[in-house]
């Protein structure tokens, strides 16, 4: 029968030749992630019902990123009881502070996760790796102790719809612009309890880290998962990270619920203004909104590729004196090959903030909390009241290019509007 | 199981970060969480409870993150019940694996307002509104979520698979 390529993989992962959507499934994990928020609670559930071991130390990853370095004694003690619990089980998979990075960024990276792969961890944007071509989801903490013990997780098989990318994307569009424009469109509970499965002529156009970005974003549209097809870039990506890269692709046939069709080159940047990611229009249209702080990083946008593209519009320019600019490399490796490719030193020439990696702001946490009346442009993934600090400020969520010249004009715009024109 | 209460409704797509505020979530303790639960959407939530309450709400309660922290959140500020049109993926999960019991029944949803008395038979998915005395039935579990239940939760399914090996 044909299959959903979500559907593929869930049923290569329970011993079946084929899942239809709506079917309860005991299935196989390859990998099981937890961060410094949600695995305590695991850990905990791990310990009332008495189980004193872990399906495979090899197979689980934790890592501390949500308030790491740690922002204060409470959120030190949680580190402690995870690090406490990596060296008892003899985590191999343990990422502390000096070699952390935000899960999301962090996990594909180190080829700890790629196509073909069953994922599941405690964390909602656990579906980032579909931009590899593998089915990955984020549950709660119980879900995971309940992985950790048994290496076992139950599903049920989505649903899905099917976004065929078209064509070549204008200059200043990435992957957020596509994936906000998506959400636009389908609002906030689209593709509720379904898999968003991407493919079309457009990839070829999409970086790894645009589809990362992309993938990242489905859990905003209510799916269980975003999934690519895999293709050469894919297999360059995967070369030195994974053995082989297992091929991913939708079956002729395969029942999808919706279709949508997608002209990649006539977007233009996009914003998502508060208090839903849905609530979209383009950046070019957003009026005359002053800001008071630009965030550039998280695990949605704080890739390599994200950095170039700030730092080519940041490049012999000033922030606006307004705009507190705070720029997060998602990773360790990020931000060294950042640092030895000129971009830091572009952004703090420029006048921004550069951080260690963390997940800090992007969920209210610490570096970069906003007041009352504040007003943030930035590159995380949600937009929600008091997401980045008091319930009374506000976040929109933009791409790197918008969120870089936001920062320069001190007002919300997209890079065509820079004043002294283009850049090249 | 029976519960009965009254009921503190909702809109639509009641987000985990108005449930319980990432700003709180250095802590797994469930009693410092409840004391927080819903304060940036509804200051007056917990001045509100009287035990037992029954919150309502729309569709896509508890989008957002993978936080079970808010479940828990609910549940240890006494919410006996949360009925909604539907519930996100996740939420929905960590609510059936952490024991606080939820309902999807629109017309329910529909059908009451704040401080309306409901009584609600969880085995059989029947809520009643004693206020305006109409009754509903809600969709019941899947089966594979009955035999969680009948397990004792999640984790104890765990256990005798752990045991099992
Ligand atoms: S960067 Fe933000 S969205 Fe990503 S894992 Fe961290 S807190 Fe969650």
């Amino acid at each position: 029968m044909a299959m959903t390529m979500t559907q593929r993989i869930i049923a290569a992962h329970c011993g079946e030749s084929e899942v239809r959507a709506g079917q309860m499934v005991l299935a196989d994990v390859d990998l099981v992630l937890a961060n410094d928020i949600t695995a305590p609670v695991s850990i905990k559930e791990l310990e009332r019902h008495g189980i004193g071991t872990v399906f495979d130390s090899g197979k689980i990853a934790l890592v501390l990123d949500h308030f790491v370095p740690c922002k204060d004694i409470k959120a030190a003690q949680l580190c402690t009881e995870v690090r406490g619990f990596a060296k008892k089980h003899g985590i191999k998979h343990f990422f502390d502070v000096g070699e952390m990075g935000i899960e999301h960024a962090l996990l594909p990276e180190k080829g700890l996760v790629g196509s073909g792969d069953l994922v599941v961890g405690a964390d909602s944007h656990t579906c980032t790796y579909g931009a590899l071509g593998a089915f990955s989801t984020g549950m709660g903490s119980t879900d995971i102790a309940f992985a950790m013990a048994t290496g076992k997780t139950w599903l049920k098989v989505p649903a899905a719809c099917r976004f065929t990318l078209r064509n070549k994307p204008a200059r200043w569009v990435g992957g957020k612009d596509v994936i906000l424009h998506i959400i636009g469109m389908i609002s906030v509970s689209g593709a509720r309890y379904m898999s968003m499965e991407f493919d079309g002529d457009g990839l070829e156009h999409l970086s790894m880290d645009d589809r990362f970005t992309i993938a990242n974003m489905a859990i905003e549209a209510g799916a269980k998962n975003g999934i690519f097809e895999t293709d050469a870039l894919t297999v360059q990506y995967e070369k030195g990270r994974r053995e082989k890269t297992v091929p991913c692709s939708i079956d002729p046939g395969a029942v999808y619920e919706k279709t949508y069709e997608i002209d990649l080159s006539k977007l233009r940047p996009v914003i998502s203004k508060p208090h839903q990611p849905d609530n979209t229009c383009y950046a070019d249209e957003a009026g005359d909104i002053p800001i008071d702080q630009v965030v550039i990083g998280s695990c949605t946008n704080g890739r390599l590729g994200d950095l170039a593209v700030a730092a080519g519009i940041l490049r012999g320019r000033k922030v606006h004196p307004r705009a507190r600019t705070i720029i997060i490399p998602a990773t360790q490796r990020i931000y060294l090959e950042a640092l030895k490719a000129g971009y830091i030193e572009t952004f703090i020439e420029a006048g921004c903030a550069v951080s260690t990696p963390t997940c800090g702001p992007c969920l209210g946490g610490y570096m970069g909390i906003l007041a009352k009346g504040e007003r943030a442009v930035s590159t995380t993934n949600r937009n929600f009241v008091g997401r980045m600090g008091h319930p009374g400020s506000e976040v929109y969520l933009a791409g790197p290019a918008v969120a870089a010249a936001s920062a320069i004009e001190g007002r919300i715009v997209s890079p065509e509007q820079l004043t002294g024109g283009a850049i090249e | 199981m029976k519960l009965r209460g009254q009921v503190i409704k909702y809109g639509d797509n009641i987000d985990t970060d108005v449930i319980i505020p990432a700003r709180y979530l250095n802590t797994t303790d469930e009693k410092e969480l409840a004391s927080h639960c819903m304060e940036d959407i509804d200051p007056a939530f917990s001045s509100k409870l009287r035990g037992g309450d029954i919150m309502a709400a729309g569709s896509n309660f508890g989008c957002g993150s993978s936080r079970e922290h808010a479940p828990a959140a609910i549940k240890a500020s006494g919410v006996s019940c949360v009925i909604a049109k539907d519930f996100a993926r996740i939420f929905y999960r960590n609510a059936i694996n952490i024991g606080l019991p939820i309902l999807e029944c629109p017309a329910a949803v529909e059908g009451c307002s704040d401080g309306d008395e409901l009584a609600v038979d969880l085995d059989g998915g029947i809520i009643e509104n004693l206020t305006t005395g109409a009754k509903y039935s809600a969709s019941p579990f899947p089966g594979f979520l009955q035999d969680i239940i009948a397990s004792g939760g999640l984790m104890k399914a765990a256990e005798k698979l752990v045991a099992g090996k």
